[in-house]
């Protein structure tokens, strides 16, 4: 294979890569903030149409001796971390036309994506540890880009704990070389395959320390500290981009290297880290859901939300490995679904909280008056959230609960009885919003609405939720032709 | 056809929303005239329907969602049988009714209208889904409408009460949704044709904890001590075209669950647990009616009431057997059109007199009397008097289960006799009595609207109740093939 061949495997990151050099160039010659939004998007258009070039010409297959591959798991985020990271930088130029930091804040997306995208197909611990840190650094600086009070103590929280999960997912995965003796994955599930109970005790050391590592980008608890302080105190278009994509990225390593790596169902370990996802993803929808009662902001609310969400996810991780057919391509679909919902609530709060210059739930009051689109937009997102029909939410619960059940463990029965439980408390902080929004009398009575295209990318989001809440079929193939690849 | 049903209102509901703002009093016409196209189809499929055929009629099926693996294949499966039918034409009928009784509304007029007819296209769903995720879907999206309809159009405490509405609906479906993953695992498909063909044997969890996971569910929303107090607040705070709906279609949700999916996929453990259930009946149509009798507030009066006569349809169900059943089924569309008629009645009383407390009405029968006749008549029909649609049902019933539970059987025979006495005091106390200077000036029911919806249910109520043959020969055709099943249970 030749030097360009392997480029080639990468392509779609590196554009992304490039783009971003690219925007930080293009901030010394030209002062106008415009172009800079135009390259950032030129460039995410780049890493789509790359993408979408191996998908049809069936580039597939490892390169770079084997740390990274192409297929259609990889494929399948990276379009959905591209898009996503497209939607964020429509949204996001009002605010980032304001600041002095514009530049370096659409530069900084740019690698964080391009390297979540290299993450996605990543094959070897290696390239994973680096591709996960290039992700998580520009993201600490993106949380503290606002240079404000607030956005300090987010940046350096989030850079702390950050740190620390970073050192953790290290040691796991030195754990992991230790016993299987190689750093790539394919090796790793081979040495599984073959090994004897002996191992045991060290491997489960070592996938326990890396799910801790990897618990901090999924947002699991007990890893999930950071997250309602950097959600609220990191602007808003930050913390949309962390919500979406970075998680999107850190549950694909996740399902890659544990389904791929440690096998679901049938190897001597998989009940081991199927009971252990299952008590992150119960400790997760419990204490997400609580947190998020008693919110009146609406950024930690969400943040607290996004940590039960993630517990949906977690039943799906568990499912998975207790070996269940449908559960791998449940998580793909919940992800997607989750991402669109996700970034149609957060682009419509980022427009909203522009012109209310607030984040209290209180001052939404109205909304449905004084912006029709948002308003909507916001109550389909929040409907799809709570896991209402006909929402994309819906479909992806009932996707993952019916996984669990489907592996034929009757505690994971019990899981998805504890998983809709919670929907149901879920319910009362949604509905609550959503009732501030339709029912409360308005604050003040001036209207507004949100740039353009800031209304394209709200719409296609709270679009793509009804119309896969309503068909869902093609997004439920594609993701399991995604999840197929791995086993 | 059946598509045709669902799709009405919902086309309706989009047309109310997007017409613009200086034509908003045309939403009322444009529900009028859907919720009308609807009834007019449910008529058509009731009429059309064939009561010697087995099985569902009027099928529309196709597979919604395709996932290759076993056991996550959901299809989209209308049909109706001899139990479902009545319920549709029920549906057909009171969402006409709550239109009409509905063209007073001020507030909001667009997205009231659209609300209601969401709620009716979300109730068909569940009367004829074939399929239990469909059903499901449905069932959830019966709640948002409904949550909205109460909290905004409401009065009272109507915040508190339309949460407390959701909170319990979804907590009892989430069990139930369970319950349905884990048949559906088991039997390899959602079709409820198929599992009720090949009820399972087995399952990851015991079938009992199952049946009780589905069954919470529909008791919740039947409802049934102790878990109906959810239904006292509803109603109370609820706009009266909703509370129609709420007891008249809504309720008979879970009656309709109960009998087309709990009973005939589980019927073993529906026979283990028969005598659980008629005592949750026994207790519940005392319970209810007692609380009944105490009420001063003339909604909460009707509410409770039907808190007492859904114990009734739990009876039926417990008794096991065909008679029960269709007393059941006979139960749950007798009472619809009866409390749609009394509640209909409370919101035109409301509507005059601003009060619901029933010490300071009297005399009302001198300033309205047509209300106050048309009330008496649904009073007469709700406690079970001969000629009218009340009494076939609940002597179906009580003929049903008496074998069968004769201690349960006498305790709701006993709430009859209750009923007689919280119907006929409320109407003495409100409309006899010295008529009092403060109501000299109330008119009667003069609008046109006000007097079709009261002249269509009184219609069904009379037809039914002096030709009941109308209903039961349909109804019997729907029990016969659960009772078959459920009494193989045995």
């Amino acid at each position: 294979m030749s030097a360009t061949e392997h480029l080639h495997h990468i392509g779609p990151a590196l554009v992304l890569l490039i783009g971003s050099g690219v925007v930080f160039s293009a901030d010394l010659v030209t002062p106008r903030r415009a172009s800079l939004w135009g390259l950032t998007l030129v460039a995410l258009v780049g890493g789509f149409l790359y993408a979408l070039w191996h998908a049809t010409s069936g580039t597939s297959g490892e390169a770079l001796s084997g740390a990274v591959v192409v297929d259609e798991f990889g494929l399948f985020f990276a379009f959905v971390i591209i898009i996503a990271t497209f939607a964020v930088v429509v949204a996001s130029r009002d605010w980032a036309d304001g600041r002095e930091q514009a530049a370096e804040f659409y530069a900084l997306i740019l690698v964080s994506a391009g390297s979540m995208v290299l993450l996605a197909q990543s094959n070897d611990l290696i390239t994973i540890f680096v591709a996960l840190e290039t992700t998580s650094i520009a993201q600490f600086v993106l949380a503290g880009i606002a240079r404000d009070n607030r956005g300090a103590e987010a940046s350096l929280k989030y850079l702390l704990t950050g740190a620390v999960s970073a050192a953790i997912l290290l040691y796991g995965f030195a754990f992991l070389f230790g016993i299987a003796g190689t750093t790539s994955l394919a090796g790793i599930a081979d040495f599984v395959g073959t090994a004897d109970e002996g191992t045991r005790l060290p491997l489960m050391l070592g996938f326990v320390l890396v799910a801790a590592g990897f618990g901090f980008k999924m947002a699991l608890v007990p890893f999930h500290g950071w997250v309602p302080d950097v959600y609220q105190g990191a602007p808003t278009p930050v913390v949309s981009f962390l919500s979406v994509a970075s998680k999107a990225a850190g549950f694909a390593i996740v399902l890659r290297v544990f389904y791929t790596g440690l096998g679901g169902g049938g190897t001597f370990i998989s009940d081991d880290w199927a009971v252990m996802f299952g008590v992150l993803a119960a400790a997760s929808m419990v204490f997400g859901n609580a947190g998020a009662l008693l919110q009146t902001d609406v950024k930690r609310l969400l943040g607290y939300s996004s940590i039960a969400q993630a517990g949906n996810i977690g039943i799906g991780l568990a499912a998975v490995a207790a070996g269940s057919t449908i559960g791998p391509a449940g998580v793909l679909f919940f992800i997607g679904t989750y991402v669109a919902t996700n970034l149609g609530a957060f682009i419509a709060v980022i427009a909203a909280s522009q012109r209310l210059g607030s984040d209290e739930i209180a001052d939404y009051a109205g909304l449905i008056r004084r912006s029709p689109l948002i308003a909507v937009i916001l109550i389909v997102c929040l409907l799809s959230l709570t896991g209402i029909p006909p929402t994309a939410g819906f479909i992806a619960k009932l996707y993952i609960f019916n996984g669990a059940i489907q592996a034929g463990e009757t505690w994971l029965v019990g899981l998805v009885a504890v998983g809709v439980v919670n929907t149901g408390v879920s319910a009362y902080y949604y509905l609550r919003w959503m009732r501030t929004i339709v029912m409360d009398e308005p604050l003040e009575a001036w209207t507004f609405r949100p740039a353009v295209a800031t209304q394209g990318v709200m719409m296609a989001a709270g679009l793509a939720v009804l119309v896969i809440g309503l068909m869902p079929t093609p997004l439920i193939s594609a993701a399991q032709r995604a999840a197929a690849v791995l086993q | 056809m059946l598509t045709l049903f669902l799709l009405l209102p919902l086309a309706g509901a989009v047309l109310a929303l997007i017409l613009p703002k200086e034509r908003e009093q045309d939403a009322k016409w444009i529900a009028l005239v859907f919720s009308g196209l609807a009834f007019a189809v449910s008529i058509l499929v009731f009429v059309r329907f064939d009561p010697s055929v087995e099985g569902y009629q009027f099928v529309d099926r196709f597979e919604w969602i395709r996932a290759g693996d076993a056991g996550f294949s959901v299809q989209y499966a209308l049909g109706v049988d001899g139990l479902s039918a009545p319920l549709v034409l029920l549906l057909g009928l009171l969402s006409v009714v709550s239109v009409l009784i509905s063209f007073g509304v001020e507030l909001r007029v667009k997205e009231y209208f659209a609300w209601l007819l969401l709620l009716e296209t979300a109730v068909a769903g569940v009367f004829m889904s074939l399929d239990l995720i469909q059903f499901f879907v449905f069932w959830e999206l019966e709640l948002l409408p409904m949550y909205l309809l109460i909290s905004i159009w409401g009065s009272g405490r109507k915040e508190y009460s339309a949460m407390k509405f959701l909170l319990y609906t979804i907590t009892g479906s989430a069990f139930m949704l369970v319950g349905f993953l884990v048949l559906g695992l088991q039997a390899g498909t959602f079709d409820i044709a198929q599992l009720t063909a090949n009820p399972p044997d087995d399952a990851l969890v015991p079938l009992a904890v199952i049946f009780w996971a589905i069954m919470l569910a529909f008791l919740v929303k039947l409802p049934v001590f102790p878990v109906h107090t959810w239904l006292p607040d509803a109603h109370t705070d609820a706009p009266t075209a909703v509370s129609v709906m709420l007891a008249g279609v809504l309720l008979k949700m879970g009656g309709y669950g109960i009998l087309r999916i709990a009973l005939p996929i589980l019927p073993e453990q529906a026979q283990d647990f028969r005598v659980v259930l008629a005592a949750l009946a026994g207790f519940s149509v005392i319970y209810g009616a007692v609380i009944t009798l105490r009420q001063q507030d003339l909604k909460r009066l009707v509410a409770y009431s039907s808190v007492s006569h859904m114990g009734y349809v739990l009876l039926g169900v417990s008794a096991m057997g065909a008679v029960g059943f269709s007393g059941a089924a006979l139960q749950m569309f007798t009472h619809g059109t009866i409390t749609g008629l009394l509640f209909v009645m409370v919101g035109l009383i409301y509507d005059r007199t601003h009060t619901r407390e029933i010490g300071e009405m009297s005399g009302l029968i001198h300033r309205m009397p047509l209300i106050g006749t048309v009330m008496l008549l649904a009073g007469l029909a709700s406690l079970g008097l001969p000629g009218m649609s009340g009494f076939v049902a609940e002597l179906t019933t009580f003929l049903g289960t008496f074998d069968a539970h004769p201690a349960a059987t006498i305790a709701a025979i006993f709430g009859v006799v209750l009923s007689a006495g919280y119907i006929l005091w409320m109407v003495e106390r409100i409309f006899h009595g010295p008529p009092t200077e403060r109501w000299a000036h109330l008119p009667d029911a003069t609008a046109w609207w006000e007097r079709t919806a009261m002249g269509a249910l009184v219609l069904f109520i009379l037809a039914i109740g002096i030709y009941p043959a109308l209903i039961t020969e349909a109804v019997e055709s729907g029990i016969a093939p659960i009772a078959a099943i459920v009494e193989a249970g045995a």
